[in-house]
């Protein structure tokens, strides 16, 4: 399942993707992201499963434009700490 | 002296339901789904899976209090009561206020539960345009969600946004999306921003639109930034939409124009959708407590 957190505003688009059927949990990311955009929590999505995948948090959903901004400095895709420490590379960035 | 109490252009009616058909006493599991939103709050309860009674009212300032009334009027004159009710859900903005509810949901996964029982396993896009954000969701058959897009940081497109046009306008809300249907289709507005709406209105009037035609390029405007958004996520057939805005004929004819798409015709209030997935989940979880033992 394709979880797009994040929103378009008048500047663009901002959508972290997160394919929960690829994330298996491991919690690698969370720990990589320097400005705890990620974590680890029930699948929210689906109510009847038991397990625990990757969601950007509600304090950061609607500012990840700001929020990752520390890690891509001139706006463009860099190596992202959060997209590297993904093994099954569930962990995808629109911008 | 005249009795001068202004319409509110923007006030939709309430209502409450109750099956004719079923007795809540021969069910085996009662559950209940409260989706309290940003503008409105429904209550349905359903009995085996089977729609048994719903209220949907505006929401107030107080969340808890919203969900306890919406849960009263829905109940009313039934018999039944809340401690009858197995398992309650709460899904939609003011989940985690719902006072009675066992569980808070995503509305995402409501929706589209949701949708699935209202439109049919066919459908695997649902388009939802609530009091204040707008999702698009691909689910399966069994109404499972695969992928979601939300944009909940703008009003444009909503509930809020109509509102705001309908006041404006001092056209009632019933007939904003009526009198939208125009002959020759103006010019999206250049703005859908909510905040900028008024300027935007009286700009068109000055320049001669009529009413209609104000209204025709607002939901012009509103469908085209609804399509970017299920563009973005790719449109599955069959296509089915949700929340309030179903109800307006000039969003909605808009949609299934520049789409390609035709989207079937409710036979439920529309703005029932997440509850009555939140009170299917409900029943899910029921069943799957009783198979742990």
């Amino acid at each position: 399942m394709k979880a797009n957190y994040g929103y378009k505003d008048g500047s663009g688009e901002f959508y972290i993707t997160i394919d929960t059927d690829l994330c298996d949990g491991c919690g690698k990311c969370v720990a990589a992201c320097p400005e705890k955009v990620l974590e680890v929590t029930e699948d929210e999505i689906d109510p009847l499963a038991d397990d625990l995948v990757a969601r950007v948090t509600d304090a950061h959903r609607k500012k990840i434009k700001y929020s990752c901004a520390p890690c891509k400095p001139t706006g463009q895709p860099s190596n992202l700490p959060c997209v590297n420490a993904c093994e099954p590379v569930a962990i995808a960035h629109s911008w | 002296m005249s009795d001068s109490k202004e319409t509110e252009y923007w006030r939709w009616t309430e209502s409450r339901w109750t099956n004719p058909d079923l007795d809540w006493k021969d069910g085996d599991i009662i559950s209940a789904g409260v989706d309290v939103g940003s503008v409105s709050t429904q209550s349905v309860i359903m009995v085996d899976g089977e729609l048994y009674c719903y209220s949907n009212r505006r929401t107030g300032s107080n969340s808890p209090d919203s969900a306890n009334n919406a849960m009263t009027w829905a109940l009313e004159g039934t018999g039944l009561k809340l401690e009858n009710i197995q398992y309650s859900v709460g899904t939609g903005y003011g989940r985690v206020n719902v006072p009675f509810a066992n569980r808070a949901l995503t509305e995402i996964a409501c929706h589209a539960r949701g949708a699935n029982f209202m439109y049919g396993p066919s459908i695997r896009t649902v388009l939802d345009m609530g009091g204040q954000d707008c999702k698009a969701i691909r689910c399966d058959h069994r109404g499972k969600v695969t992928a979601f897009l939300m944009n909940d940081k703008c009003a444009a497109g909503t509930g809020r946004g109509m509102e705001v046009f309908a006041d404006i306008l001092q056209v009632h809300i019933n007939d904003v999306g009526k009198m939208s249907i125009v002959e020759d289709e103006p010019e999206p507005v250049s703005s859908t921003c909510v905040v900028f709406a008024k300027s935007e209105a009286v700009g068109l009037l000055r320049k001669g639109y009529t009413k209609e035609r104000v209204l025709a390029a607002y939901c012009s405007a509103m469908a085209h930034r609804v399509v970017t958004l299920l563009e973005r996520l790719g449109v599955e057939n069959d296509f089915a939409i949700t929340g309030g805005i179903t109800k307006n004929i000039g969003v909605v004819s808009r949609i299934e124009k520049e789409l390609g798409v035709t989207a079937p015709e409710p036979k439920v209030d529309p703005q029932l959708a997440g509850a009555i997935g939140a009170a299917l989940f409900g029943k899910a979880l029921v069943e799957k407590a009783r198979k742990k033992g």
